[in-house]
């Protein structure tokens, strides 16, 4: 039996690749990583119309084969069949941008070169009218020696010619030699030429201008407007992660608490059914209430991301970055980070100066990830009272905006000390392409947010369950004796491990419970919450006490200062294994990951200090 | 093409307005900006227009370098030599 055949889909950055990969593989996708680097590994499956199954894979976005970053590497050497538990592609799909074909063909002609069975999808064909050109496919086809197809990915336009064309290559099976490209700067200038007669010659061209691009430009560009809407759109995104997701958690907490009381009504009492109901119900239940909240901001982040709007943010952002030692390149990445700080430090892979990417590496934890909601918000639901302070603005949002804001204060100062000190260097430079503005697509945005929901629940469903339910057990065992005159609790294992761990935490003012809780949350920060709540779950002795919520029970227990120092300790701690993880993946250097730690937990202890210090003294 | 005698290096152009490439000083770059920009399109005889400018000081600037709109500091911007007239 022969293996189904492999198609890479190669291009450069903003040609369209994502959206013709969605359009021919639909959700059948599988994302992954290259072993040893942090490159996303996309495939997915396509039928052809007779029923032949080929392998789609999504390589990354490039400008050239020069294997200078990560992602070009993978490119190359997968092309070259020299990629470690990869296969040699049996075919190759280049996507060029129909606007833009001087540039993109150059990339393309370097692809050809390569020698194996190629067709390329001339994509966005709609857009290059509307700006006034005219490209002769057959003409390119002529031109490149490969067959050339027109098509409107988003659209789906051209996705049956195109399935067509790739089928006739998949059949074609010979075993073309792949020979190593030239990188050399000169061949690159003769690539671009040859490149520019071939796009001249396939072009009519009327009044090209990009006009759609270039109005919207004038707005998010200009120099008064363009930094207010930035930060109106910032705050809109932070105030919508709250108020659109208090009706979805009401009702999964419900769906909740129904659940448990499900479960305590068909079983027996006793050992397994405290710890469905105490522990695992309880606990993945209090990070599940908090999807819409995430959901909604990786929203807002795929929606700038997709419309292109993100580069802009960047360009706006980049001299207010430069005067901490960053580029505005860095605060593409550091965005991401609100959602996650993985893929945000995996993007910093984008950054072309080492210690400019080094430095936002290491202040990327500081910007406040969506698994730190699940704490803030508990906390601030508990304390700070449901109120507004001015039209649309309520006091809850504006703390969590004071959060956010400390975070990146945080990272600022961070990065404007690591750059004079441990990543002393040169200021990076700025060089970026800056698409033209396109409508996101409906499909292709929720397709990413099935994808984030899908990691988020399956973390909940493993990682936390697992945190969760041992917690439950070093909570809960061994049960005191009958005379044994303080809570329960201060008997079991994790009682002692906590009370061991007090005199630490004791001057930042946080309690046993709170120590308690850190523990399992250097799994993931969101852990805190599910722990908190198996704690009070299993310390709550009468009926009353068993039917409070989370919330209700913090507000009886800690005090306005210690919450508020646990707040700031949230702000910076470094607590998630999978952060670490990447840090010390995308460094290589166990050095920098240990430097990183260090700080972030010193910089946590000072900041929960310093804070429940101050609430103290201004008698809060 | 009406180019005017009179050539100016991009950073110095005002906004608003453009012309051909007349000649890169890719010796004034380090190594990786001058293939990036390369990859990006610069080269002799591509029309470009100087469109934006940050909005806090001097850099960056975003140009439109042959069919797209590439955002680059002065520095970079210094070392390609534009072929002045005016691009309404």
């Amino acid at each position: 039996m022969t293996p189904t055949p492999l198609i890479a889909l190669a291009g450069n950055p903003n040609a369209g690749k994502s959206a013709l990969f969605n359009a021919l593989t639909g959700a059948r996708q599988k994302v992954g990583n290259y072993p040893g680097v942090t490159v996303e590994r996309k495939s997915g499956r396509m039928a052809l119309d007779d029923g032949r199954p080929l392998e789609l894979l999504d390589l990354p976005g490039t400008y050239s084969l020069t294997p200078s970053s990560p992602d070009e590497a993978v490119t190359h050497d997968v092309l070259l069949g020299k990629q470690p538990g990869e296969r040699l592609p049996s075919a190759l799909l280049v996507v060029i941008d129909a606007t833009n074909l001087d540039n993109h063909l150059r990339f393309a002609l370097q692809l050809i070169e390569l020698g194996l069975p190629t067709v390329v999808a001339l994509n966005m064909v709609d857009m290059a009218e509307r700006d006034g050109l005219k490209i002769d496919a057959d003409r390119l086809a002529a031109e490149l020696g490969v067959p050339v197809i027109p098509t409107v990915a988003v659209r789906r336009k051209g996705i049956d010619e195109l399935k067509a064309a790739l089928g006739s290559l998949a059949a074609t099976q010979a075993a073309h030699p792949v020979s190593e490209p030239s990188g050399d700067h000169d061949a690159l200038i003769v690539l671009q030429r040859r490149a520019r007669a071939i796009a001249a010659a396939a072009t009519t061209e009327e009044n090209f201008r990009l006009r759609w691009t270039h109005r919207a430009d004038a707005v998010a560009l200009h120099p008064v407007i363009g930094p207010i809407l930035l930060a109106t759109i910032l705050f809109v995104m932070f105030q919508a992660v709250f108020a659109w997701s208090a009706a979805p958690a009401d009702a999964i907490d419900s769906g909740f608490v129904a659940l448990q009381g499900l479960v305590t009504d068909r079983m027996a009492d006793g050992f397994v059914r405290s710890l469905i109901v105490e522990g695992l119900i309880a606990g993945v239940g209090a990070v599940i209430v908090f999807l819409p909240q995430i959901l909604i901001l990786f929203l807002f982040i795929l929606l700038l991301e997709a419309s292109g709007y993100m580069v802009r943010a960047a360009f706006i952002m980049d001299q207010l970055m430069a005067r901490v030692g960053l580029s505005g390149r860095a605060f593409i990445p550091l965005l991401s980070s609100f959602a996650c700080a993985i893929p945000g430090i995996m993007a910093t892979r984008t950054i072309d100066d080492p210690k400019d990417r080094l430095t936002t590496i290491l202040i990327a934890p500081l910007m406040t990830c969506s698994a730190r909601l699940p704490v803030y918000a508990v906390i601030i639901g508990a304390f700070i009272p449901e109120r507004t302070v001015g039209p649309g603005v309520g006091l809850q949002g504006l703390v969590l905006f004071c959060l956010y804001i400390a975070g990146i204060a945080g990272a600022m100062l961070a990065a404007f000390i690591l750059r004079r000190t441990v990543t002393k260097g040169p200021p990076p430079g700025f060089l970026m392409e800056m698409p033209r503005y396109q409508m996101p697509i409906v499909r292709d945005v929720l397709l990413g947010l099935w994808q984030r929901a899908i990691i988020f629940l399956r973390r909940a469903g493993t990682i936390i369950a697992a945190t969760t339910a041992v917690l439950w057990l070093l909570v809960s065992y061994p049960k005191p004796p009958a005379d044994y005159a303080q809570p329960a609790i201060d008997y079991s294992v994790a009682g002692r491990i906590a009370g061991a761990l007090e005199p630490v935490f004791a001057p930042v003012g946080f309690n046993r419970d709170m120590a308690l809780a850190l523990i399992p949350a250097m799994a993931a920060r969101e852990v805190a919450v599910s722990a908190l709540a198996t704690v009070y779950a299993v310390d709550a002795e009468d009926e009353a006490a068993q039917e409070q919520s989370l919330v209700e029970r913090l507000q009886g227990r800690w005090s306005l200062p210690t919450a508020l120092a646990f707040l700031a300790w949230f702000v910076f701690a470094p607590q998630c294994v999978s952060t670490i993880a990447v840090v010390r993946r995308e460094t290589n250097s166990w050095k920098w990951t240990g430097f990183m730690l260090a700080y972030l937990f010193g910089l946590a202890y000072i900041a929960a200090g310093a804070t429940y210090w101050s609430a103290l003294a201004l008698g809060l | 093409m009406d180019v005017d005698a009179e050539t100016m290096t991009l950073d110095r152009l005002p906004l608003g307005t453009g012309g051909a490439i007349v000649g890169v000083c890719w010796d004034k770059l380090d190594e990786r900006d001058a293939r990036r920009l390369r990859e990006l399109g610069v080269d002799e005889g591509v029309l470009v227009e100087k469109l934006h400018k940050g909005p806090f000081g001097a850099d960056p600037i975003a140009c439109r370098i042959g069919r797209m709109t590439v955002a680059l500091r002065s520095i970079q911007a210094s070392a390609i030599l534009v072929g002045a007239r005016t691009v309404r």
